[in-house]
């Protein structure tokens, strides 16, 4: 399902960091562990098609993506990927439901108010759902970023810190719920992170050496 | 429903304040435009209405100017008078095709009496609303104007006052009879009242000349312009004639000839009404200007809005291209906000530059005697919306290109 191989970046006037080949199957999840400045959130941007001009393939759900032009890669981002932030960036100027549609309207994808329903009840954030971004808590709106995420039903949900800025109560509860959306969805699942605390929720592991 | 335009409107949305000083700001600067526009379009267009058919003034020496604002548009006293046969020997000019006299001098309530002819009220196609024409001295025709805010009804007796204002000296003894009521043309007869020249004469040989009052005798060489006296009388005067040319030529020949060889003078509607465009029009420019500068300073300060957004929202950008935004569709969705703000802009500027002239209609007494409608719109107008929407594209065409630029992956990791 996704799959790297020979696959290098280099920044502008740096040395070109080498990723190992790795091969995940659908539905598998895998941690990317290393220290900051280990290239984990580079080689999740390559993944995900957010960063461009690298060395070797990137195979996603038997498409290799670096092989796409850059308005195909951005309608297969809308299409398969689904990504969740350390940050949750979500639309400031919308509503948690406005902010869902967003999902399937850029993606172009037909917008089901019964599927905002369904995942915002799965994420418990059902009577959230007209409310305004600024009034939601922390632990709300990374699980808003989720549900955002996952409605499009993706391939592959790509996470970036998405526990860090959370403290140990809320990191339990969306890390389980990211796992547990991503299972019921099939979905196959990359954390990028630091957080120790997610080491014992999911085994497969690689670590970037720093 | 999410689509464009409620991601554009939710963005505007959450900056109100923001949002309602661009669009007012333009909106002001187009409300001045557009109520210049509109009444420009009406004025000029009444002109032309009012001037239809009179190709030349001829009346007592003075200011051009002024004989053409009397004699036309009756809003400025007359130059002096004409001897009627002096005016007679004009009319059998070649060059004349016909003539229409006109004797002022007295008004009803500060409506003016025209003493003239039929053929006056014909060049403005007016039709009567009831009663019938006047036809002997004495019988007066209202306006549809005068009817309705003077209170004039077929077969009132009205006493005129000498001049246009009310407190000129009334003619108490000489009782004139409204005959009828004419039908409103939005032109300037329906604020006049219509009699004949010799009905003029009466008012005033009352006094002046009692003593030839009973001189009656029958008239046997009919003068072609008041038939109602012989030609060549050397006493009687009118104050204007208004002239149809025959032939072009008359154009350059017959004013050159009138102003050298007479003591009257000629004066033309078209060049002399282009004069007053062109003196008005100086006032009109610095409104204009000003309009201008407003319409400028919106335009920046949407530029800058959209501008200084975009620092807070790159992140949302990133984030849209992370859903599968491609950079045309933020390129897209910028220009979309701030041809939103211009066209939101534009539209309360049309209507409250025509809402500004709506209470002008009701409020000035002039603007619905006039004929003047708010109501009316121009296809200037909707070169007035295009080039907002061509406003809203060049104030946010350089954020729309920053958008565009977005690097999602420096955005993201940063």
């Amino acid at each position: 399902m996704v799959e790297i191989k020979s696959v290098e970046y280099a920044y502008p006037g740096a040395k070109a960091i080498r990723f190992a080949d790795f091969k995940l199957a659908g539905g598998e999840h895998c941690l990317l562990l290393g220290e900051s400045g280990s290239g984990k959130t580079t080689l999740l941007h390559l993944l995900g098609g957010l960063l461009r001009s690298q060395q070797g393939a990137i195979r996603i759900h038997d498409t290799d993506i670096t092989q796409l032009s850059e308005s195909a890669l951005d309608h297969f981002r809308g299409k398969h990927l689904g990504f969740v932030f350390q940050r949750n960036h979500l639309l400031q100027a919308l509503s948690v439901r406005q902010n869902l549609l967003m999902a399937p309207f850029l993606a172009e994808l037909p917008q089901s108010e019964e599927r905002v329903n369904e995942v915002l009840d799965r994420l418990g954030l059902l009577n959230r759902k007209s409310a305004r971004v600024r009034e939601l808590s922390q632990g709300q709106a990374q699980r808003v970023a989720i549900a955002r995420a996952v409605i499009n039903k993706p391939d592959v949900i790509f996470a970036d810190e998405p526990t860090s800025a959370l403290d140990d109560k809320n990191c339990e509860r969306v890390s389980d719920l990211l796992l547990s959306v991503a299972s019921e969805q099939r979905a196959t699942l990359v954390v990028a992170t630091h957080d120790q605390r997610l080491k014992a929720k999911i085994t497969r592991q690689m670590v970037l050496p720093a | 429903m999410m689509n464009l335009i409620t991601l554009v409107w939710s963005y505007l949305k959450a900056k109100p304040l923001n949002t309602f000083l661009n669009v007012l700001l333009l909106g002001l600067g187009i409300a001045v435009i557009t109520v210049l526009l509109v009444f420009n379009q009406q004025f000029q267009e009444k002109i032309k209405d009012n001037v239809r058919g009179i190709d030349l003034v001829v009346g007592a020496k003075g200011s051009p100017l002024q004989l053409i604002l009397c004699s036309i548009f009756h809003v400025d006293f007359p130059t002096g008078n004409i001897k009627l046969n002096e005016a007679e020997q004009l009319a059998k000019n070649r060059l004349v095709k016909s003539v229409i006299p006109l004797a002022l001098g007295d008004s009803y309530q500060g409506y003016r009496i025209v003493g003239t002819n039929r053929a006056y009220t014909d060049l403005y196609e007016a039709d009567l609303q009831e009663g019938k024409w006047w036809e002997k001295d004495m019988e007066v025709v209202a306006g549809a104007n005068v009817a309705a805010f003077a209170r004039v009804k077929v077969g009132d007796k009205l006493v005129s006052q000498h001049g246009l204002g009310a407190e000129g000296h009334a003619h108490e003894d000489q009782q004139m009879i409204c005959t009828g009521v004419l039908r409103k043309t939005n032109s300037v007869i329906d604020n006049l009242l219509f009699t004949n020249v010799g009905t003029v004469w009466a008012v005033h040989e009352e006094h002046e000349e009692d003593e030839h009052e009973h001189d009656e005798q029958p008239v046997q060489n009919p003068s072609p312009i008041v038939p109602t006296v012989n030609a060549g009388d050397s006493v009687k005067e009118i104050t204007s004639l208004l002239v149809e040319f025959r032939n072009p030529m008359a154009a350059i020949q017959l004013p050159r000839y009138i102003n050298a060889q007479t003591n009257m003078q000629a004066a033309s509607p078209a060049f002399e009404t282009a004069r007053l465009f062109s003196i008005l029009g100086v006032g009109a420019d610095v409104l204009m200007g000003f309009a201008y500068v407003l319409i400028f300073i919106s335009a920046l300060s949407i530029f800058l809005a959209l501008y200084n957004s975009l620092k807070e929202r790159q992140y949302d950008l990133a984030i849209m291209r992370s859903m599968g935004a491609s950079r045309s569709r933020l390129f897209i969705t910028m220009l979309a906000e701030g041809i939103a703000m211009t066209l939101m802009g534009s539209v309360l500027g049309l209507a409250m530059g025509h809402g500004v002239l709506v209470l002008f209609t009701w409020w000035v007494k002039e603007g619905s005697q006039t004929g003047f409608s708010a109501y009316v719109f121009y296809t200037s107008e909707l070169w007035i919306l295009a080039g907002s929407l061509l406003l809203g594209i060049v104030c946010s065409l350089v954020p729309a290109i920053q958008a565009y630029r977005t690097d999602i992956h420096k955005v993201l990791a940063g």
